[in-house]
Formats: C-alpha cells, sequence, structure tokens
C-alpha cells in the first residue's frame, strides 16, 4: 500500500507508539481478535496434535509427502504452542489490559463520586412521569428516601430532589470477569513451567516407580526435572475389564478399573486402592489416572534345539475399538537375527474373509497372526529403535503363521519354534502433576461470578422532584436512565411512584417478583 | 414395567411428540400466512405518558407482535397448545428413556438429541410464559422437529449402560448445562435470523413480516437470551475441565470437543463485545450470534461423527 503520509501530519515514533496502543485497546481491535483466536484454534481440531495423539501426526507427514512437512513447519500438528496462535491471545490479552486497567480507574473515580444532580427538565428524558400525591412534599421525599436507602441505592438529597444511583457492580463484575481471565492464564502458564505429565504402560503383576528413565513417554515445564518427582511406585495387581455383550452398544467397555498396590516412598507402607476411569489415584500432589488397556500375548520362541531364547509377554497396542493390536518379538542374540511382527485378536473373526481383523473386544477367540523375519534388524545402526516397530529393510520374511493359545509353529526354515502360551493384560497410566490447576480454577470461578454480575445488575439513575401545589397535594417528576437494554426502568419508576404515592401493596407484590 | 415395555413407551412418546410438533408447526405455519401487511407503528409499540388528573398512566414498551386478526390468533394459539402438549410428551420420552436405562438419560446422540429437543422446546416455552412470543413458535418447532427425526431415524441405539468414562455426577451437571444453552443458543439464533429478514424489510421500508417484531427488538431479545445462555456456557465448559482433569489427568488438553466448545465460547464473547461496539450492534451482531449457535452445532454434530475425539462414545 502507498503511504499518504504527506497530508497528515508528522506523528513521531512516541506518537506512533500512542497511536499503536489506542487502536490496540479499542473495542474494534478485541472484537477482531477474538474472531482471530477462534479461527485460529479450528486447525487444531482438524488435524492431529502432537500432544494429543504423536503418531497419528507422523502418519499424517508420512502420507503426504508434500503437504506434510509444510504444515508441520506451519506449525498446524501444534496449533496450540504455535507462535501465530500465541501471538493472537497475547495481543488479547495485552487489549484486554489495556482496555481494562484505565476502566478500573475510572469505575474507582465514579464509586467515590456523588449521583449526577438532578437534570433541570425532568420531563425532557426519555423515561419519564409526572403525577400528583395528596401529601405534603415533605412527606414524600422522605417515603422516597425509604424506598431508596432500603434498597441500598447512592443518594444525593436536596430539600426538594433526589438523586439516586445503583447498579455499580454490573462494571466491577465486568471487571472481575476480565482480571480473573488474566489469573486463568496465569494459572496455566504455572501449570506449563511447573508441572509434569507422563504416561507409562504397566501390566498385570508388573510395577512402576516414579523416576524418569520408567516412563514411556514424559514431559515436563522448563522449571521441572527428575529430582522433583516424587518417590512413590505402584504395583498393577489385577486389571478388570468388561464389555457390552448385548445388542445395544456391542463391544463398548462397561467395566474398568485397576486394583494397585502403592507406596509414597520406597520404604514407607504399602497401600491398596482401585484405580478407576473417573477416580485416580492422588499421591503427593500428583495423580495416577487410568486411561487405557490392551492386551499382551505371551510369547516363548525356542531355537532349533529347543533351547528357550525368549519367554515374557509382550505389550502389544491396540488398533481399533474390537482390541485388534500389534506389536513385535525381537531375538537379536540369534545368528542371523529373528524377529516377529504380530497382530493379535482377542476375539478372531468366524471366517478369514476380513483378515486379521477382531470381531470383539474381549477374549473369546484370542489369536496371535505372525509373520516371521530373519536378516539384520539394523539394531546396530546406533539409532535407538521402538519396541513396536520392526525394521524389516535389511530381512526376509520366512513365513506366517496364526496361532490360538498353547499352539507352537515349526518356522519354516527349521531353525526353531514359536508359542503363543496364553496373554496377560496390561493398562496405560497418565501420572500428572500440575500445581497450576488450582489458581485456573479460582480464576474460571471468578470470572463466572463477574460475568454474572456484569450481566445481570442493572446500573440506573432515578431523578425525583417535588413540587407544593397546594396544601397537601405535591406534584412529583420523575425519570430515570439505564444505560443498558435489559433494565426495566420503566416498571421500576412505576415501583417508585406506588412507594411514594403510599400504595405499600404494590410495592411488596412487586419486589417479590422483581430480581 | 418391564424393560421391553418401557422401552416401547420412551419411543411411542417421542413419536407422538414429534406428531404433535407436526400438528404445531401447522397451525404456527397458518398463523404465519394469515397476517396481513399494514404499515406504521402500532399503539403497543411506542411508549406513551398520558397524564389524567392526578393519574398517569404509562404505557410500558412490549415486544408484542403488532395485533393480529382472529383467525391468526386463534391458530397461533392452536400452535402453543400443540407445543406443550408435545414438549410434556418428550419430556415423558426423555423420563421413561432414563427409567429404562436405569441412569440419567444421556448416554449417548440419541439421548442427548431428544434432551436438546426439550432444551429447545422448554427454553421457548419459558419465554413465552413472560411475553408473548407465538410468532417465534414456528422457528422453534422446526428445528425441534428436525433434531428429533435426527434423532430417531439416524441417531438412534438401545439404551445400554454407560460407558466407564461416563460414569461419574458431573455428567448430570455438565450436559444438563449444555443441554439447556442448546435450547437458548438455537432460540436466540431463531431470534437473531428474524432480526436480519426484518432489517432488510425495514431498510427498504417496508415493515417487514407482520406478527414479527421490529428488528431492534428481536436484536434485543436475542441480547437477553445469550445474556443468559453465555455464563451457563461458560459453566458447561468450566464444569467439563474439571470432569476432565478428574478423569483423563489435565483440565484442558485441546481435545476437538474442547476446541469447539472454546470457539464457541469466543464467538459468544465476541457477540457481547459486538452489542457495545459502534458499527456492530446491529445485523453484524446477529451474524455473530448465528455464527456462535453454528460453531455449537459444529460441537455436536461434527465432532461426534467426523473427528477422533475423547468425546466420541460408542453409538455415536
Amino acid at each position: 500500500m502507498i503511504n499518504e503520509a504527506p497530508i497528515l501530519p508528522p506523528m513521531g515514533t512516541l506518537g506512533f507508539l500512542r497511536f499503536a496502543w489506542r487502536q490496540l485497546t479499542s473495542m474494534k481491535t478485541a472484537l477482531i481478535l477474538l474472531f482471530l483466536l477462534a479461527v485460529a484454534s479450528v486447525p487444531g481440531s482438524i488435524f492431529p496434535q502432537r500432544g494429543n495423539n504423536p503418531l497419528r501426526v507422523n502418519e499424517w507427514i508420512a502420507e503426504s509427502p508434500t503437504f506434510g512437512p509444510i504444515f508441520d513447519t506451519l506449525g498446524f500438528f501444534d496449533v496450540y504452542s504455535s507462535p501465530w496462535f500465541a501471538a493472537v491471545y497475547l495481543l488479547l490479552f495485552l487489549s484486554l489490559i489495556g482496555c481494562v486497567v484505565p476502566r478500573t480507574q475510572v469505575h474507582w473515580r465514579a464509586m467515590l463520586a456523588p449521583p449526577p444532580p438532578v437534570p433541570r427538565n425532568l420531563l425532557r428524558l426519555p423515561q419519564s412521569l409526572e403525577f400528583e400525591v395528596g401529601a405534603p412534599a415533605n412527606v414524600v421525599l422522605e417515603r422516597a428516601n425509604t424506598y431508596f436507602t432500603s434498597r441500598r441505592w447512592r443518594l444525593v438529597l436536596t430539600e426538594t430532589s433526589i438523586a439516586a444511583e445503583k447498579g455499580f457492580l454490573r462494571e466491577t463484575g465486568n471487571l472481575l470477569f476480565h482480571f480473573s481471565l488474566i489469573l486463568i492464564l496465569v494459572g496455566v502458564a504455572v501449570g506449563g513451567l511447573f508441572g509434569w505429565k507422563g504416561n507409562v504402560i504397566v501390566r498385570e503383576g508388573q510395577g512402576f516407580a516414579n523416576t524418569l528413565t520408567q516412563y514411556d513417554a514424559w514431559g515436563g515445564g522448563r522449571f521441572t526435572g527428575a529430582a522433583r518427582l516424587s518417590p512413590f511406585s505402584f504395583t498393577l495387581d489385577e486389571f478388570n475389564v468388561d464389555f457390552e455383550r448385548g445388542v445395544a452398544q456391542r463391544g463398548s467397555p462397561s467395566l474398568f478399573e485397576a486394583d494397585v498396590t502403592y507406596r509414597r516412598s520406597p520404604g514407607a507402607v504399602a497401600e491398596t486402592t482401585r484405580v478407576e476411569v473417573n477416580s485416580p489415584l492422588a499421591i503427593d500432589g500428583a495423580k495416577v489416572f487410568l486411561v487405557g488397556h490392551g492386551y499382551a500375548p505371551h510369547i516363548v520362541v525356542r531355537d532349533a534345539n529347543g533351547v528357550v531364547s525368549f519367554d515374557d509377554s509382550v505389550v502389544f497396542l491396540p488398533q481399533d475399538g474390537n482390541f485388534t493390536s500389534t506389536g513385535v518379538v525381537k531375538i537379536p542374540d540369534s545368528d542371523p537375527q529373528l524377529g516377529f511382527q504380530g497382530i493379535f485378536v482377542p476375539t478372531a473373526p468366524a471366517n478369514n474373509l476380513r483378515g486379521p481383523v477382531s470381531t470383539f473386544p474381549g477374549p473369546d477367540d484370542p489369536t496371535v497372526f505372525l509373520s516371521a523375519w530373519r536378516g539384520d534388524m539394523g539394531l546396530d545402526a546406533g539409532a535407538p529403535q521402538s519396541v513396536y516397530r520392526l525394521e524389516t529393510a535389511a530381512m526376509e520374511q520366512i513365513g506366517i503363521a496364526a496361532l490360538r493359545p498353547g499352539q507352537t509353529w515349526a518356522l519354516p526354515d527349521g531353525s526353531g519354534s514359536i508359542e503363543l502360551t496364553g496373554f496377560e493384560r496390561w493398562a496405560s497410566f497418565q501420572i500428572a502433576f500440575d500445581p497450576g490447576k488450582e489458581i485456573a480454577l479460582a480464576g474460571a470461578i471468578l470470572a463466572m461470578t463477574g460475568l454474572m454480575l456484569s450481566l445481570f445488575i442493572r446500573r440506573r439513575r432515578v431523578w425525583l422532584s417535588v413540587a407544593s401545589i397546594s396544601q397537601g397535594v405535591t406534584v412529583v417528576q420523575l425519570a430515570g436512565l439505564a444505560r443498558i437494554e435489559s433494565a426495566d426502568l420503566p416498571g421500576e419508576l412505576q415501583l417508585i411512584r406506588a412507594a411514594v404515592s403510599d400504595l405499600p401493596d404494590i410495592v411488596s407484590e412487586k419486589t417479590a417478583t422483581d430480581v | 414395567m418391564s424393560a421391553t415395555a418401557l422401552a416401547g413407551a420412551s419411543n411411542a412418546a417421542v413419536y407422538a411428540s414429534m406428531l404433535t410438533l407436526t400438528l404445531a408447526m401447522v397451525a404456527f405455519a397458518i398463523s404465519f400466512a394469515s397476517g396481513r401487511r399494514r404499515s406504521g407503528l402500532t399503539q403497543s409499540q411506542v411508549p406513551v405518558v398520558a397524564a389524567v388528573g392526578s393519574t398517569a398512566v404509562l404505557t410500558k414498551p412490549t415486544l408484542d407482535a403488532p395485533t393480529e386478526d382472529d383467525a391468526g390468533r386463534k391458530s397461533a394459539n392452536i400452535g402453543m397448545s400443540f407445543t406443550w402438549l408435545g414438549f410434556v410428551l418428550l419430556l415423558v420420552g426423555v423420563v421413561l428413556r432414563g427409567v429404562w436405562a436405569g441412569r440419567v438419560p444421556w448416554g449417548n446422540m440419541y439421548e442427548f438429541s431428544i434432551s436438546a429437543a426439550v432444551g429447545i422446546l422448554g427454553a421457548f416455552l419459558i419465554v413465552s410464559l413472560r411475553r408473548d412470543v407465538r410468532w417465534l413458535g414456528l422457528f422453534i418447532v422446526i428445528p425441534t422437529l428436525l433434531t428429533l427425526g435426527l434423532a430417531v431415524t439416524v441417531l438412534y441405539t438401545e439404551a445400554a449402560q454407560l460407558v466407564p468414562a461416563l460414569k461419574s455426577y458431573w455428567l448430570v451437571i455438565h450436559v444438563a448445562a449444555a443441554i439447556i444453552c442448546a435450547g437458548a443458543f438455537t432460540l436466540a439464533a431463531a431470534t437473531a435470523s428474524l432480526s436480519l429478514v426484518q432489517a432488510r424489510a425495514e431498510r427498504r421500508g417496508k415493515v417487514g413480516v407482520v406478527k414479527v417484531p421490529s428488528a431492534e427488538k428481536l436484536r434485543t431479545l436475542t441480547y437477553r437470551i445469550l445474556a443468559f445462555a453465555f455464563p451457563l456456557w461458560t459453566f458447561a465448559v468450566v464444569a467439563g475441565a474439571i470432569w476432565a482433569e478428574n478423569a483423563w489427568g489435565r483440565y484442558w488438553g485441546w481435545d476437538p470437543k474442547e476446541t469447539w466448545a472454546f470457539i464457541t465460547w469466543v464467538i459468544f464473547a465476541a457477540y457481547l463485545h459486538a452489542r457495545s461496539t459502534v458499527g456492530w450492534r446491529g445485523d453484524r451482531a446477529s451474524w455473530v450470534a448465528i455464527a456462535g449457535w453454528a460453531a455449537f452445532i459444529i460441537n455436536y454434530f461434527g465432532v461426534n461423527i467426523f473427528v477422533n475425539s475423547l468425546h466420541s462414545y460408542s453409538g455415536v
């Protein structure tokens, strides 16, 4: 765009900064930033996010080699920690502070100031009325005073008039709401900097100790380290799971619980408890959540001489709702190296048409489908390998087979055998420590309080002036002004009219329903 | 009553409610079509202060529609009666569904949908107790029928146990708030859309759709509904966050459902700001209110059906 500066007076750096600040803190900018925030949040619900599902992200990038890396560079897989998302919400908060701080000063002064004096011509106001009362002026004023005082209006009284004002909590609530949003952000930041979160898979009968090396995945803030982890440990004694067998929602879990024995520190007393989806185990500020489960087929591998080279249960990761699970077995010590890719199905399909896909999540007909490989699995390359993946680039497939518990498969090249002896279950736990969540909760509660005050309290001003026209008859002028649309000002003026005319029945009846 | 009988009774009540609401729709449509075009403001739209002797009468400006002819009023009243009946029948259907399942009837999308329909009708009927909103009936009954139609055809599932993730008292708190919001947001979207139609007609110098209040009154009504719904939605999101902390170990994880709840919240926050920004109070604010409702609907149907989310439960 061409700068049309010549028609403007020179601004200078300071002037420009002041201009920029004014623009940033204007309501229109806040509005645009809110829309931007809404739009910027959308990609995170369309693209898989690293924080939630790193595996899906890798798959996505692998499947689209052209756009994958571009989107990755643009931060579409880490939307909520990307610089552009941060830019939007930080600008929004800056705009918020710039708007709310001056408003707080204005509001403070307004609360200290008396209600503005009675306008000269009350009947010019859009909400006004004039009426006569059969009582002396001072009685009318006294009645009005009682009405306002008992409802805690702020008043200025003169000989012939009353100026009253009410509803300051509206703006107080509005400011409280906006400051509380900052408090929530602080809570999130504290959690991010000082908190940590890790995931671990534990097989039945196995244990876990809270040290960094035991986690399958771990993420901590800038100010958390291994030294800050509390030294608790637990053992998964038993894992119970059950699935819906009826027609309705067949296969959805109906029971899902882990019995664990835990110790708060290595020497402490062992305690037992049950961890369920909605009831985590709290130890030392950290919480242990049950987040998933799966199967670990028990596999025994023997070499040509019948000597056992592998005998353990292997964690297989579920791939669908019916727990079709994949995993690998690696025998690096055999020569040449031996590896198995496996698909475990808790309930094998009745026919083979669908391939190795489970038809029910419960173990009605557990079967493992194996593919055996020989060759170099690339362990010597130095790069760390996933325990859930077999590098078959330098390997040769020697056969495939399906095994049910108790069955043994003699490898086609005569180099040994593999047996499925049974299966165990495993549970996955998320262990989290978030010192900022109480701050965020306090912020949320204060924000809701402020929000309700700011939306339901009505700020309004009412003026009343009296003039005696004859003995015992007073002309009353009554007018009101409300800034907001939800104020039922005409109704309120009627109430005041009833009060000063000494018709208390109407007043008490109406105030009962008047919020 | 046996489980089968309960199931049958619940479904029968939902179908009966749909039939009743269809009749209500026809009645509202007849009432709507029977309006005559008139120009100028009517008595009830201007505040009038009249001083007669020692008493003054102040006529309060109301949201009432312009006076209508008898035939139209009659069918509108019939429509309201059918709407009440449909609401009661649907409520019975939802309650029986809960009795059948032995839990709160909020375990899958069929149950959410029929409850949301109760929410929409309930929001409308509550407003109708305080002011005359018969003109709005048609625009409430149609989305309700669409919701119910989707529920009984696409989303229907037999009642089953709650999945363990839903076994928490937070289900009642969180989902109840969300269902009431569904009703209020839909109501607000209807009034906001009508305000756009009226505003267009008014710009052309016409009165617009007879029986429906002026654009400005519709905007005020939209604001009042949303001023009630926004804190409630805030509460629904916060309650969801507390539940998520207890179930999944984090109070906010940008799960698609959470993301869209956030987007909905931000759009309605923008609506409230728009109402107090010069140049945005009119049609633009109405569009923002409709966008907020759209985000809510995307969150409800889109995220459950098309996106892999922690909130996608079995049986949809």
